[in-house]
């Protein structure tokens, strides 16, 4: 090529910029980065988006601050203390007791797995990990109904404290559902809106069941 | 269903034409629900299900043409709506004299959702009954008390999934290996017989809901009645992909598939709810107290 031989880079204009590619978002990170402030902020930071979530639980209204920015903190933190306190059921022998700690995680953490890919597999357009969030977190209306529940056994375990167990348990399972329904039900076509929310249904379902039928020893 | 008549109508016009089927699936819920809102919809299946099956075939085979590792493949066994699973049950628990339920109501779309979900709640169905009968029977004694009978649930679970997923594996092999040797004019796939086996257990559900009635002339008759219907329906469809063979192989086979589910519903029977207990005959009691007054 020979046109192309007097072509040069003039040694004395600076080649300079910058090699990093700009981020999109401006998030507050790039401002100060998060790893000098003290740890306490960086917990906090954290407690406070899961108190957070945890207000949006009791009170489900139609907002999406729970699908954008998820976390599995909550949904373990629930799942363990349920699982913790549905020990010490009473069992003759072993293979009649109540469920056992790996059975009730597996259960909830693998119902929820089920569930969101259910979900997914049908067409809805939320994330895995924000289904999976949104279920752990609406398990928290069973947790406190299991706290209740056992607080009441300790009263006294005839007709009455069944009676009173079964309306708590109830009113907690029918807010569980409607509770996750709110959340997932918008990200589904609208014509499989009822196959999605039947497994969330026997989800909560199975988790009332070994709630309501704990009996300590 | 509205898809399969856009591609037959540009299958007709151009036979040689390459098809590439695109999955979006947000996109393609929209269009069906915008779709079917027509009206004789239902008639519309009708006749494309009594039409020649080449066409369904052709088309079927079109549907999976995602690769088994990604997760379009498996979208396509999840393509179904509300009404379609209701429809699906509704054939399972009335079933139509001479009319094939695969032919009707699955007809080559076969899903996923029907028979994994059924057998779930047969699970938990079973388990909570069961847990409940006992509760129920053995209530009024003083040294009973309630367990939850937790394991039992993984034992209904195993139970259930393997006969929902293993007998129409064997039925599948065995079919296919007929049709090796004799020529069949209907098969079925793998997932349309996993589908029709799913949605016979659905009439279990309330059979063992109604199974907590603790008196055993009432089980019994529940169970012969859930167990003719679903054995109905899965003898009318079995009977034509087996009627061509040999009269013996065909019979044995349609009485090994009824004796499977029979199995498989007096072991829940007997393994999950126990017996009712008999009330003791009050006469025998007058009588001893007639014998030691005469003897003092």
């Amino acid at each position: 090529f020979p046109d192309l031989t007097d072509v040069s880079i003039s040694e004395d204009i600076p080649v300079e910029g910058e090699i990093t590619v700009p981020v999109g978002s401006h998030s507050p990170d790039e401002e100060f980065s998060t790893l000098d402030e003290p740890v306490r902020d960086t917990i906090m930071r954290d407690l406070k988006a899961v108190g957070k979530k945890f207000v949006h639980v009791m009170y489900p209204k139609k907002s999406s601050a729970l699908l954008r920015d998820w976390d599995l903190w909550g949904p373990l933190v629930l799942c363990v203390s349920l699982a913790l306190m549905l020990q010490g059921g009473s069992a003759d022998s072993k293979d009649d007791g109540g469920p056992q700690f790996a059975e009730v995680f597996v259960i909830i953490w693998f119902g929820a797995v089920v569930i969101t890919l259910n979900s997914k597999l049908l067409g809805g357009t939320i994330s895995f990990f924000q289904s999976l969030c949104v279920l752990g977190y609406c398990v928290m209306p069973l947790t406190v109904a299991m706290l209740v529940c056992r607080l009441v056994l300790l009263a006294g375990s005839g007709t009455i404290s069944f009676i009173i167990r079964l309306i708590v348990v109830l009113a907690m399972f029918g807010w569980s559902t409607l509770a996750s329904t709110a959340f997932l039900a918008d990200s589904q076509p609208p014509n499989r809106k009822a196959l999605v929310v039947y497994p969330i249904f026997l989800f909560y379902f199975v988790i009332s069941w070994m709630i309501l039928t704990f009996t300590p020893q | 269903f509205a898809e399969f008549d856009d591609a037959a109508n540009l299958l007709a016009a151009n036979p040689d034409a390459t098809t590439i089927s695109i999955d979006e699936p947000v996109e393609i819920p929209k269009n069906q629900h915008s779709r079917l809102q027509e009206p004789g919809r239902e008639e519309d299946d009708e006749l494309l299900g009594t039409d020649d099956s080449d066409k369904t075939e052709l088309l079927a085979g079109q549907k999976k043409s995602a690769p088994f590792w990604t997760f379009d493949y498996y979208q396509t066994f999840f393509d179904v709506d509300t009404y379609q699973v209701l429809d699906r049950i509704k054939g399972s628990v009335f079933p139509v004299p001479g009319k094939n339920f695969v032919r009707l109501y699955i007809r080559s779309n076969p899903d996923l959702y029907g028979p994994f979900w059924i057998c779930a709640t047969l699970v938990f169905t079973i388990a909570v009954s069961g847990n409940l009968s006992n509760f129920f029977i053995h209530l009024g004694k003083p040294t009973y008390h309630y367990v939850p009978e937790f394991r039992k649930v993984s034992i209904a679970a195993t139970t259930i999934y393997a006969y929902a997923w293993l007998v129409p594996l064997a039925l599948w092999g065995f079919l296919m290996w007929r049709n090796s040797k004799v020529m069949n004019i209907v098969s079925y796939s793998f997932l349309e017989i996993v589908c029709v086996y799913g949605y016979s257990l659905f009439i279990y559900i309330p059979t063992a809901i109604l199974w907590i009635i603790p008196q055993e002339v009432v089980r019994w008759v529940l169970m012969i009645f859930s167990l003719c219907l679903s054995g109905s329906v899965l003898v009318m469809t079995f009977w034509p992909a087996v009627r061509d063979d040999n009269r013996r192989v065909a019979l044995v086979t349609v009485g090994t598939i009824v004796l499977l589910h029979a199995l498989l519903s007096v072991g829940c029977l007997a393994y999950f709810f126990d017996a009712p207990e008999v009330e003791v005959p009050a006469p025998i009691i007058p009588t001893q107290n007639a014998t030691v007054i005469t003897k003092s």
